[in-house]
């Protein structure tokens, strides 16, 4: 069965076992991967995957199930045990399928550059970001760079008469590099990615790779301080991914966001602008409609430093009155359909890192922070997270500093934010972010 | 071997090495699973699934060729095996015949969890509710949830090895959200095993209970202090700092790049003469043991660091050829979707003479760190950070305030050079480990174990 099939025959099996309403989706794809090390293959993967999950609804009851047998047997059973398992739920007068569905027109989710690519091709591609970043003097090692990519296919029906797909590629790299040797070894990533290999420059990975562990090569323990910190774009990344899920109307309603009840508030300073987009073509997470068949949209969450709305699916906009924002976002066919964001994108301001660092005067550079996710308190925001980078000194980079924490709390962070970089670039941290650095205008930083 | 049928496996591994290789191996799986959740004090994503699929990797020198697929028909086994070797170039070489089918060490298995209805584990999760809700008027929220997976897997290879495992796993999990006025703050725990249904049946309120005072004490907690101190770490899961300080830099993949501080290290006294650690997926009902590896290697103990020297890395088969020693039953995989990788099971150190109290007694002013929210250590570097997810002051010999924000930062070498006493309390808890992408369960534990100085990362700057 091709995948429409799959997805129709999934929800006309779930009402023929006894469910109100059904939903079902559907994937299948092929997806490869090189590893390189020490210029030859580490290991290389050519692998294809489907499946389909389905959603029943029985008495406002709803249960799940997943299943990789898309044969008409094994179709029919996922049907059966997603409505068996609807029976141990608890009924929610805010669940059930949406009212309204539909597509956003994206162009440029699938690339058919990447077909034209042979094996041979991206195993060189591999090896030439290897290269560019043990090329560069300093470095001692490249311990990973790897390459990889994928092409799917998704189809989602609904017993509400839903029924629509499309196709995507996504092609990264990625170079971990090593600089300096002993307790003094430092390590750097660098990243790249867009829609097919022709997108992924091998030089600029490698070379991140390079110099962000070369800018930490003799790095000390800085002594505790208060000071402006700026957070280049991937620790900026890492902060907005974080702040985007406590956005979520699902942690919101469950008081499990320090957002709650701020609807409206000054809560960053005016510097500051957030958006979730689903649409835009360079986005990884972007798609015609959401995981419940929503069409995909942007929505703007912090303007002026104002928290303007929530990320809502359409049981959580039922529960607050509200509509839903696109937002219900599923990881494969393995899980059912939760609030989370899709793109999220810090909008740029002005200013060279350079001019951060001017700003900033005396304070902190951070290239790299360990633990965010065990390190901030969801409810209260408060965080301290081990960091590495440099030291600001009159308004210049100087020296490396490891074995650092930054303190604060999200909120007093999002206040004291004193500018927002101008150049933006996608990162794939804390899920699909955009983000440029930003100079905070105070946190505690501890070392020795 | 009921997944696939030996005869089978035998013509895909000849076929997996037509265009030459030094290995080859089919790993085949079957899964089921089932979740259920709780919140906001409503059952809720009652979710099963199925899934059959195999992995298999053609290995020529240092270089791995590998594929999957979703399903066991012979049509799936061939159509990988064929498009893996398009990627080998070589003589045919031949597989060994397989021997008879080995299984590793059996972990008891009372009643399997798939046999439970629904509506119990239903139940189970409304029992731990109610019991976190009538301990307090703070407790504000709570969040559980149960999962159980089963996983036979059988393992092919070219060296004649047919080995075969039928995993049973089920964790409970509950997190507590407590407020006072302005203040919110969230407690867990959890209990997981190699088990079946009965680990969780019996006094799940316990896990509630647990999740609920952690909360609350926070809602009584002051900064944590900034600064270096010594750092008592509670047994159980509080072993995560082993694992993550120590145990990834022991993983034979990271060694043999030389991105381990470990490096070139055995036989190098690392710690105090009475520090014995462990590796061991052979503990019976442990959340990281299982029967064999996912090479098909009966799991086992494996001492790491013995009387404070260092004795041995964790290896797979593949790093372990490379050094010229055998597997010490550590290859492991998250799914038939990737490759094996040297990972810990259940790695802890032995229990010492001292007691809690002891260690505590001897401290003027520290930190007492019950547990971690989680962690991360660069394997190369050895430097790591933990958040304490539940911690409180040591002033004057005396466990005092508890304390919010506590961040411990250091380095893996220096901690493990640091453990200046060890009690006699070993407990092991269940977490997930990450790593390359691939999320195991690994059993983290310790007794109590004192640490002489560490950076402690607060927010009181």
């Amino acid at each position: 069965m091709n995948l429409d099939d799959v997805t129709r025959r999934a929800v006309e099996a779930a009402l023929e076992a006894g469910a109100a309403d059904a939903e079902a989706w559907a994937e299948e794809g092929v997806s490869r991967r090189i590893r390189v090390y020490d210029g030859e293959v580490e290991s290389l993967s050519d692998a294809g995957g489907r499946g389909v999950g389905v959603r029943a609804f029985v008495d406002g009851r709803s249960g799940y199930a997943f299943g990789t047998d898309l044969t008409d047997a094994g179709v029919v059973e996922v049907a059966r045990s997603a409505r068996d398992a609807a029976e141990a739920a608890d009924p929610d007068e805010h669940g059930g399928l949406p009212d309204e569905f539909g597509t956003t027109q994206i162009e440029g989710l699938a690339s058919s550059a990447l077909s034209d690519w042979s094996t041979e091709r991206k195993v060189e591609l591999t090896l030439a970001v290897e290269r560019a970043a043990r090329e560069r003097p300093g470095v001692t090692q490249v311990e990973n760079a790897v390459y990889s990519d994928a092409e799917g296919n998704v189809a989602l029906a609904n017993s509400r008469g839903f029924a629509a797909g499309y196709d995507a590629t996504q092609a990264w790299a990625y170079a971990s590099a090593f600089a300096g040797e002993g307790s003094d070894l430092m390590t750097g990533m660098g990243v790249g990615l867009g829609r097919d290999p022709d997108a992924l420059d091998p030089d600029a990975i490698g070379g991140e790779a390079a110099e962000r562990a070369l800018a930490l090569v003799g790095a000390r323990q800085p002594e505790s301080r208060r000071c402006p910190v700026v957070l280049d774009a991937f620790v900026a990344a890492s902060f907005i991914g974080f702040i985007g899920s406590m956005l979520s109307a699902e942690a919101v309603q469950r008081g499990r966001s320090l957002f709650a009840d701020r609807e409206g508030d000054e809560i960053a300073d005016p510097a500051l602008a957030l958006g979730d987009d689903g649409t835009d073509p360079d986005g990884p997470a972007s798609a015609p409609f959401d995981g419940e068949g929503s069409p995909s949209r942007r929505t703007r969450l912090i303007e002026g430093g104002r928290l303007l709305t929530f990320l809502f699916d359409v049981r959580t906009a039922r529960r607050g009155g509200r509509s839903t924002t696109g937002n219900a976002s599923r990881g494969s066919y393995r899980s059912p359909p939760s609030v989370g964001t899709t793109n999220l994108v810090l909008d740029p301001g002005e200013g060279t890192l350079e001019e951060l660092f001017e700003q900033a005067g005396d304070g902190l550079y951070v290239t790299d922070v360990a633990g965010l996710h065990s390190g901030v308190n969801p409810v209260s925001g408060t965080f301290s997270v081990g960091a590495s980078g440099r030291l600001i000194e009159g308004g210049e980079a100087a020296g490396p500093v490891r074995e650092l924490t930054i303190a604060s709390d999200l909120v007093s962070m999002l206040r004291t934010v004193r500018a927002v970089g101008a150049q933006t670039r996608w990162l794939p941290l804390g899920g699909s972010v955009k983000a440029p650095p930003i100079l905070i205008g105070e946190m505690a930083v501890s070392g020795a | 071997m009921t997944l696939v049928d030996p005869a089978l496996a035998a013509r895909v591994l000849e076929r997996s090495l037509s265009r030459g290789g030094d290995f080859a191996e089919l790993y085949v799986e079957a899964r089921h699973g089932f979740a259920i959740s709780l919140d906001d004090g409503r059952v809720e994503r009652p979710q099963g699934g199925r899934e059959r699929g195999a992995c298999l990797r053609v290995v020529v020198g240092e270089s791995s060729y590998y594929g999957h697929v979703d399903g066991h028909a012979e049509e799936d086994l061939m159509r990988v095996a064929g498009s893996v070797v398009q990627a080998v170039r070589g003589e045919a070489t031949e597989p060994a015949a397989l021997r008879a089918p080995e299984r590793g060490n059996g972990h008891p298995v009372r009643t399997r969890p798939e046999t439970v209805d629904a509506a119990r584990k239903a139940d189970l999760l409304r029992a731990c509710d109610e019991h976190a809700r009538s301990l307090a008027a703070e407790v504000t929220q709570v969040r559980a949830s149960y999962a159980e997976s089963r996983r036979e897997v059988e393992v092919f290879n070219s060296t004649g090895r047919a080995a075969a495992d039928d995993r049973s796993r089920v964790r409970l999990a509950v997190q507590v959200v407590a407020r006072r006025s302005d203040r919110v703050e969230t407690g867990s725990d959890n209990r997981g095993g190699h088990a079946g249904w009965e680990l969780v049946e019996d006094d799940p309120e316990a896990v509630a209970g647990k999740a609920a005072r952690r909360a609350l004490a926070l809602l009584d907690a002051v900064d944590a202090p900034t600064g270096r101190l010594p750092v008592v770490v509670g047994n159980g899961f509080g072993g995560v700092l082993l694992h993550e300080a120590v145990g990834h830099g022991l993983e034979a993949d990271a060694v043999q790049k030389r991105a381990s501080v470990y490096a070139g290290r055995l036989d190098d006294r690392l710690a105090e003469p009475f520090v014995t650690a462990y590796d061991d997926g052979s503990r019976p009902g442990d959340w990281g043991s299982d029967g064999i590896d996912d090479e098909g290697t009966p799991t086992r103990r494996t001492t790491v660091i013995e009387d404070g020297r260092l004795v041995s890395y964790l290896y797979d088969g593949l790093r372990a050829r490379k050094d010229g020693v055998e597997s010490t039953g550590n290859g492991r995989r998250e799914s038939f979707r990737h490759l094996p990788l040297p990972r810990m099971t259940n790695t802890f150190f032995a229990p010492d003479d001292a007691t809690p109290e002891g260690l505590i007694g001897e401290i003027d002013r520290g930190l007492y760190a019950v547990s971690f929210g989680g962690g991360q250590v660069e394997p190369a570097t050895g430097d790591f950070v933990f958040g304490v997810s539940e911690g409180y002051l040591i002033e004057g010999g005396k466990v005092t305030s508890p304390v919010r924000g506590a961040t411990l930062v250091g380095n893996g070498l220096e901690a493990l050079a640091g453990v200046d006493g060890i009690a006699d309390d070993l407990e092991i808890g269940s977490g997930y480990c990450g790593k390359a992408g691939q999320s195991v369960p690994a059993g983290v534990g310790q007794p109590h174990v004192r640490i002489r100085q560490l950076t402690v990362g607060g927010t009181a700057a």
